[in-house]
């Protein structure tokens, strides 16, 4: 049996339900296939808030969306699409009002009024949130008013390929966790929205199912992937689990000190200190800690005790409390232990400012995309900001394609997709080889961890390329224990490790072509910023498993900012 | 940090509660003898017994930071996150561990949450305004009502306080501890219009008047939210509608 419906979203996060609802208020069929349910998605894991000039702090009157623009853009290492920057810094503001007005309970002034605070990049104080829980209750938000309007969601569906002809994507096929058997949908457009690929690294902030399969399915489909070169690693992360202690801390007044104590950002960043951009901080402590100035163990301290009891226990209950449950500090009294450690992806599927892709009807929406706004490094509360400004943009565009091309009556390749996608799964449940499934992630793992980390250099990139061209003949080659298909999660383990290998393969074959040094990617054998022969974005486009990608060029557009060199 | 005593590994017996309806004709105890230090989490044990072991296993989990409330089940006849909780802390070393009790199996620790989320939409789980007449920006809404708000929007909805309720266990039809705070959370908030509606909605023998006021629910919350305090919130709501509408000021 085929499902049909008109749209279908790939990720119940908040870039994908937020889609999902505006397609829905147009009337459209839609339905959210998700490998969770909404509420356990990534999403959930955002703490420090939402970007957007709404003036309400103190010392934000004279900000614009204008300003947010060009500290994005600037934040970005001038390489993101400025257009594209300028449509979600002004869509933020009506946006965050309309998620209050959804039902987010955003922290207040005595007035009133939404609270904003400082964050890592800005020149004004405009990051609006809910303790640190924000991400949160957005995503509650959002699933909320599905709940209102009845929006079908589907979960425990691990959607691995999609369905395509010569012109259009056509529906995706979905592995039904609970009965074990595949699901077909046919559609007539297509988002996905399935976030990033974390798990690549060994030493990250993100979820567990957070593999970068989402990204493949574009990939596979002759979508070129953008930028993957770039990798955010947020500054401070726990030690050793590597859980998120949001920007926020910093944003709220925290220090970051060295083994001797010192304030140390102000070698690195004399105006901003603790709020440079996190590209900036993140290579400063581990600069600290290549340079003996870490503790034993590659971590540098977080001190917060200087903010009081009062201010953390309201404003950053959430990290306190892991912090508290995870290494058995309180930040009210003690520094915690952080070090930089893998948190967001700027690339991704390549997609434009209407978040469409290059294949007819597909759209991507969130972190999974690359449309491009954070360029080569991300600020601190625009992650949020992006999925929820153009989930929405995405399910708008989506509504005007079905409008203008309607609906498609191509079973036939969706069928083509189940059949393929059946073999695929059975030649799996049937490996019976010597490799060692759980270890070639961990291997892959660490080899990112590794050579491709805040640091890198061709002999480095060049060594992980060879580690992860292994790993991909051993893949070949595993052992799938688990024959029984009810609920396998060695066998979705399997399937997404397939993802994850293309996903290490394209940013380390990208950080190799990009000889130059550029916000988060930093090439110590090319330590400057080369306008000159690399002012563009990275497209790869896939050439087949065995094979490497090939490289393209995109120009990155410019509205009115050329690039100056960042100081902060 | 002394790093020997932090690597050091501890000898654990896990016994999970293992059930494949499709396969098994009744669920049984499979023990597994593991290695872990005293930081490591119930949920990096289980991936541990899962990587070395028995790939079989079947639980959910994702932010492994106690956020997104997929590792909620039993640890020794207890209520928990997963990935909250460390077996070193447990005072024992056998652990057992099971699915949520009053929710039916899919498969060893997976459960079938839908009678959970049923009862959550049930209870118009989204605001209410007048949506013809939003202002132009946010509503207006006190710090204080934030903070009597944030208390209950933090619930994570595990379905923890749900299968620890004996009356949820009894009674089918009762709402149950996390729809109910829900309920609250919204006829709180002072930006939502719907608060007849709301109390009506749980003015029912299905209602606020099934809690039994067993703390259950308080006990087994993983975010330290006390649902109770919430029920009992509804029940003084209503007692005040009630009045209202007989008065005729309401």
């Amino acid at each position: 049996m085929i499902h049909k419906h008109q749209v279908l979203i790939i990720g119940g996060g908040i870039a994908g339900m937020g889609a999902a609802i505006e397609a829905k208020e147009a009337g459209l069929d839609v339905i959210v296939v998700s490998l969770t349910h909404p509420v356990r998605s990534h999403s959930t894991c955002a703490q420090g808030g939402i970007n957007a000039a709404l003036g309400n702090h103190p010392e934000g009157k004279d900000d614009s969306w204008e300003k947010h623009a060009y500290d994005t853009v600037k934040g970005s290492d001038f390489l993101a699409d400025q257009d594209a920057v300028e449509l979600m810094c002004k869509e933020a503001i009506p946006r965050v009002y309309e998620i209050e007005h959804w039902g987010a309970s955003f922290s207040r002034y005595e007035d009133g009024r939404i609270a904003q605070r400082p964050f890592g990049g800005a020149a004004f104080p405009r990051t609006a949130y809910i303790a640190d829980k924000t991400g949160h209750q957005i995503m509650h938000v959002m699933y909320q008013r599905s709940v209102k309007l009845g929006i079908p969601i589907v979960y425990d569906r691990l959607v691995f390929k999609l369905a395509r002809n010569e012109d259009r994507v056509t529906g995706a096929i979905a592995l039904n966790l609970i009965t074990g058997e595949l699901e077909a949908y046919q559609a007539d457009v297509v988002m996905i929205a399935t976030g990033g690929y974390g798990r690549v690294y060994a030493n990250t902030t993100n979820s567990i199912n957070n593999t970068g399969l989402g990204m493949v399915l574009a990939y596979r489909a002759g979508v070129p992937l953008q930028d993957m070169e770039f990798v955010q690693f947020h500054p401070t992360t726990l030690v050793g689990t590597n859980i998120l202690m949001t920007e926020g801390a910093r944003g709220e007044g925290g220090y970051l000190r060295n083994r001797l104590g010192e304030r140390f950002m102000k070698r690195y960043a004399p105006e901003k200190m603790e709020l440079a951009p996190r590209d900036i901080v993140a290579r400063a402590i581990w600069t600290e800690v290549l340079e003996g100035r870490g503790f034993p163990g590659n971590y540098v301290h977080l001190d917060l005790t200087h903010l009081g009891k009062e201010k953390i226990m309201e404003r950053l209950p959430q990290i306190r409390e892991l912090a508290l449950d995870f290494l058995g500090i309180d930040m009210i009294y003690d520094p915690i232990p952080v070090q930089p450690g893998q948190h967001y992806s700027m690339g991704g599927i390549a997609a434009n400012k209407k978040t469409e892709t290059p294949l007819s009807g597909l759209y991507a929406a969130g972190e999974c995309s690359c449309v491009s706004v954070h360029g080569a490094n991300r600020l601190g509360g625009n992650s949020l900001l992006e999925t929820a400004v153009f989930g929405k943009i995405g399910g708008k565009e989506m509504v005007k394609f079905i409008q203008e091309k309607g609906p498609h009556n191509d079973e036939e390749s969706v069928r083509k997709a189940l059949e393929e996608a059946k073999q695929e799964v059975e030649e799996l449940l049937n490996k019976d080889g010597d490799e060692d499934l759980f270890e070639l992630m961990r291997e892959l793992r660490e080899t990112m961890k590794e050579y491709v980390f805040v640091f890198r250099d061709e002999k480095g990139l060049k060594t992980a390329l060879d580690k992860i061209e292994n790993i991909k003949k051993r893949y070949k080659n595993i052992k799938i224990k688990t024959k029984t298909r009810h609920y396998n999660l060695e066998l979705e383990r399997a399937i997404s490790l397939g993802a994850m290998i293309e996903i290490a393969e394209a940013i380390t074959y990208g950080a190799l072509y990009r000889k130059e040094f550029r916000g988060a990617h930093y090439r110590t054998d090319y330590p400057k910023r080369d306008d000159k022969n690399f002012l563009h974005h990275t497209l790869l486009y896939r050439q087949g498993w065995d094979k490497l990608p090939k490289i393209g060029k995109k120009p990155v557009v410019i509205t009115k900012w050329q690039p100056v060199e960042r100081k902060y | 940090m002394d790093a020997d005593k932090l690597n050091k590994e501890y000898e654990f017996t896990i016994k999970i509660k293992r059930y494949d309806p499709q396969v098994d004709k009744a669920p049984y105890w499979k023990d597994y003898k593991v290695k872990i230090t005293a930081s490591t989490t119930l949920l990096d044990t289980l991936f541990k017994i899962m990587e070395e072991q028995d790939p079989s296993i079947s639980l959910r989990y994702n932010c492994r930071s106690a956020v997104c409330g997929s590792c909620a089940m039993l640890i020794n006849g207890k209520h928990g996150l997963a990935c909250k909780t460390k077996p070193a802390e447990l005072g024992t070393s056998v652990i057992k561990v099971e699915p949520l009790p009053y929710l039916p199996v899919i498969k060893d620790l997976v459960v079938n949450m839908d009678p959970f989320f049923e009862k959550l939409r049930a209870i118009k789980p989204y605001m209410i305004t007048d949506e013809a007449n939003w202002p132009e920006k946010e509503f207006r809404q006190s710090p204080a009502n934030h903070r009597a708000v944030d208390q209950y929007a933090g619930c994570i909805l595990c379905g923890a306080c749900y299968s620890s309720c004996i009356t949820v266990w009894t009674d089918k039809n009762y709402l149950g501890p996390a729809a109910l705070t829900q309920a609250y959370r919204f006829v709180i908030d002072e930006r939502d219009i719907a608060t007849k509606e709301r109390l009506k909605l749980v003015d029912s023998e299905d209602g606020v008047y099934r809690c039994h006021t067993s703390f259950n629910c308080v006990e087994a919350c993983p975010k330290g939210i006390k649902p109770t305090d919430a029920i009992q919130g509804l029940k003084r709501k209503i007692a005040v509608q009630k009045i209202k509408s007989l008065l005729r000021i309401g």
